[in-house]
């Protein structure tokens, strides 16, 4: 049966979606580039501005202090976007149908709710815990998370701040997490939390090896370490119908897509590589005794990287914000969340692997592999002089 | 159960053993067990199963009850297959009265135990699925369990604890057209199957979780009196329904599927299994069911003769066993429940020393213990 046989309702659903489709699509382009409009906005204000009486610290302290809100209001709606997102991706996945009636359509509203009952939950440190230690760790998760942001380009001139080194920069940033969880896990004072900090360590300095190897090759290629270099070294078509993005290129590019995915996957702890939080063995990990507005900073702070770890690939393999017709950060967005939804996929489909075999996982799989990578990479770069 | 200090040789630096309770309060045992784990980093060294959580005396209360009365209890040991409760209550007491129920009775009983086997086996397959981590297989049985749970409200009015098989027969006959609705329900679930194995059985990261984790050797499992699917794992064919037939099962044509080794998986494949066999045996069940009428004549107050019997049958969890004792009044004098799980349960102790923590709910998933039943 090639074309299915729809019921009224499912008609109607494909129809309010292309059309949902066809606005948001018409509004994209008429917006146009997001960095060219905010960059006219501000030479709009600024002449404004240096006529009134301020000091000029004062307003470039207001611009930075504007961009910040920028990130974190992009990140906090798109983490209550990817919450209910997953809720309602899961529940189809398991014959369900999710959330459906806060908000009306759909159980929209299913996350704000969430969001205000964490916020007026009573916040617990239990008495075992070291409270100074305990009350620190969620912030040193989540501050890490928003840093990253700041260096991805979110489309041609949408970047915060535009790094020479902005790779390097994410990786190193976003490992500095892993302290907040092994502090989460040893200062919670509960032996189940201290179990899943102990192999949230091992697990995060362990992927974090052949998650940075496999972008080896991009480097090979491209030079540079500015992403916004390597999302424009892959603009252009091969033979007019194959976009030029890194994971097109033949052999390598798969395989470093590949490991890069499957690390991002081990470094964002979501199964098949949640044995940090392992509910069935560890009750939850590191953020068992959190409740409250501390429980949600962990939240957050997941689902922040989630985004992190799709923008990157989208911007290391998938060719940033290019794309035909559409502005590219829409291009940007509907790759990364094209990448979000890999993750909630595999982590509705698969079990969970026990810690030793997911050690000699990376050790004696990926590692080899993206060595093995870097090598026929490094070969190509010398043979062809790219 | 005493910590140790591990001292590393040639240097100063020593480590602890850590003791860990799993349970009672712990989403993995399946209830209230409580596990005392000795580790040593994640492996553990000595593990010591606490069981009594749930402890309602039943064997006691059967002392102070009538026998159809005991029935009702009888639901409440293994609630996951309460049918076979019913059944090995019933069995045992018809032996003391020495009554013989028709044989459309014995087709409907088996029609209700072999439902309730595969509804029983769904629940272990999806809480499997979610000790291994993989959340997507429970609601996706527990779908097709609920389609099961249907079938037996329309039977007996009840979604848990049925009490419809009774002392000399069943509570009542079929309703209308509730042939049709079971047939339809077993073409719909036999595709189910492949689904399972597509999502779980042959997926690489389960069987690496389950492969080689918990082996029980046959000379062990003879040993500590392991029945059931677990026996079966290890590849010994014993099976009560093939070779002490009750109910008639000797009517109907149906495999006793084997594992190989004895470990996890085997344990799970058996119960895969079992749930196609159970399909066939109700498909053969209903294809021959006898007319007439399903119950014996069955005296008003039951006081069976002094005396003892001992019956016993394959339960979803192995054999489960009962002897009463009658010493002529209308209540028995003495009940005692052989239940598969708390002997099963036994074996824990020796297969987990020398794993890893994150095996423990492998294991003990495997080992399906219900704790109603381990506790009674």
């Amino acid at each position: 049966m090639i074309f299915p046989v729809l019921t009224q309702s499912q008609k109607r659903s494909i129809g309010v979606l292309a059309l949902m489709g066809l606005i948001g699509g018409g509004t994209a382009m008429a917006i146009g580039e997001l960095g060219m409009r905010l960059t006219q906005i501000w030479e709009f204000l600024l002449p404004i501005l240096q006529k009134l009486p301020i000091p000029e610290m004062a307003s470039q302290i207001a611009g930075m202090v504007i961009e910040c809100s920028l990130l974190i209001g992009f990140i906090s709606v798109s983490v209550m976007f990817m919450v209910w997102w997953e809720r309602k991706v899961s529940a189809h996945m398991q014959s369900r149908l999710g959330p459906m009636t806060t908000g009306g359509w759909h159980g929209w509203a299913q996350t704000i709710a969430d969001g205000i009952k964490l916020i007026l939950k009573e916040d617990i440190i239990p008495e075992s815990a070291n409270s100074w230690v305990h009350r620190l760790a969620p912030v040193l998760v989540f501050v890490p998370a928003f840093i990253c942001y700041a260096v991805l380009p979110f489309g041609s001139n949408l970047i915060a701040v535009n790094l020479d080194i902005g790779v390097l920069f994410i990786f190193a940033i976003s490992g500095l997490s892993v302290l907040g969880i092994v502090m989460a896990g040893w200062g919670s004072g509960n032996k189940y939390s201290m179990l899943g900090g102990l192999r949230a360590a091992a697990q995060s300095v362990s992927y974090e090896i052949p998650r940075v190897l496999s972008i080896v090759p991009i480097l090979l290629f491209v030079g540079s370490l500015k992403l916004t270099d390597i999302a424009n070294y892959q603009s252009g078509m091969w033979f007019g119908f194959i976009p030029r993005w890194f994971i097109f290129y033949p052999v390598i590019g798969q395989i470093a897509f590949i490991i890069f995915l499957i690390s991002s996957v081990a470094e964002t702890n979501r199964t098949p590589f949640d044995i940090a939080e392992a509910e069935s063995e560890l009750v939850a990990g590191f953020h068992t005794e959190y409740s409250g507005m501390k429980f949600s900073l962990f939240f957050l702070a997941e689902y922040a990287y989630v985004f992190l770890s799709s923008g990157l690939t989208t911007a290391l393999f998938l060719g940033g914000g290019s794309g035909p017709l559409l502005p590219t950060w829409v291009w940007f967005l509907l790759k990364s969340f094209g990448i979000v939804f890999l993750f909630l996929w595999f982590r509705w489909t698969f079990p969970r692997m026990r810690v030793d075999r997911l050690m000699e996982f990376t050790w004696k799989f990926l590692m080899p592999w993206s060595f093995v990578n870097i090598l026929i990479a490094g070969a190509v770069v010398l043979a062809l002089g790219v | 159960m005493a910590t140790e200090l591990i001292r590393i040789p040639g240097s100063d630096f020593q480590t602890e053993e850590m003791i860990l309770n799993l349970g009672p309060q712990h989403p993995s045992t399946h209830g209230v067990l409580r596990v005392v784990l000795k580790i040593d980093g994640e492996v553990i060294t000595a593990a010591q199963p606490d069981v009594g959580y749930l402890h309602r005396g039943t064997e006691k209360l059967a002392e102070n009850r009538t026998y159809p009365q005991m029935l009702v209890i009888s639901d409440r040991w293994d609630y996951l297959s309460a049918m076979s409760n019913n059944l090995i209550w019933c069995l045992a007491v018809e032996k003391l009265l020495q009554i013989e129920v028709p044989l459309r009775g014995d087709y409907l009983r088996v029609i209700m135990v072999e439902l309730n086997r595969i509804a029983s086996h769904l629940v272990f397959f999806g809480t499997y699925g979610i000790d291994i981590g993989a959340y997507t297989p429970f609601l996706h049985a527990f779908r097709e369990r609920e389609k099961i749970l249907d079938l037996f409200e329309e039977v007996s009015g009840a979604r848990m604890t049925y009490n419809y098989i009774r002392i000399g027969g069943v509570m009542a006959d079929l309703p209308e057209d509730w042939i049709g609705k079971c047939r339809s329900f077993l073409e719909w679930i036999k595709p189910r199957f492949v689904e399972y194995d597509i999502l779980l059985t042959e997926n690489p990261i389960f069987k690496d979780r389950t492969q080689n984790i918990g082996i029980i050797s046959k000379e062990d499992a003879i040993s500590y009196a392991i029945t059931g699917p677990n026996l079966r794992g290890c590849g010994i064919s014993f099976d009560l329904r093939k070779d002490e037939p009750y109910c008639h099962y000797q009517d109907f044509k149906f495999d006793v599927p084997t594992g190989k080794q004895g470990d996890c998986w085997d344990r799970y494949w058996v119960r895969i299994q079992e749930m196609k066999e159970s399909v066939k045996i109700v498909e053969q069940a209903l294809d021959h069911l006898p007319t007439g009428v399903p119950n014996a004549k069955v005296p008003r107050i039951i006081r069976p003769p002094v005396g003892e019997s001992y019956a016993q049958l394959e339960a979803p969890r192995g054999v489960l066993g009962i002897y009463c004792l009658s010493a002529g009044e209308d209540k028995p004098y003495r009940v005692h429940v052989r239940a598969p799980s708390f002997i099963n349960l036994t074996i824990l102790q020796k297969i987990l020393v020398g794993m890893k923590l994150a095996d423990v709910v492998a294991i003990l998933g495997s080992i399906d213990i219900v704790l109603g039943e381990v506790d009674r």
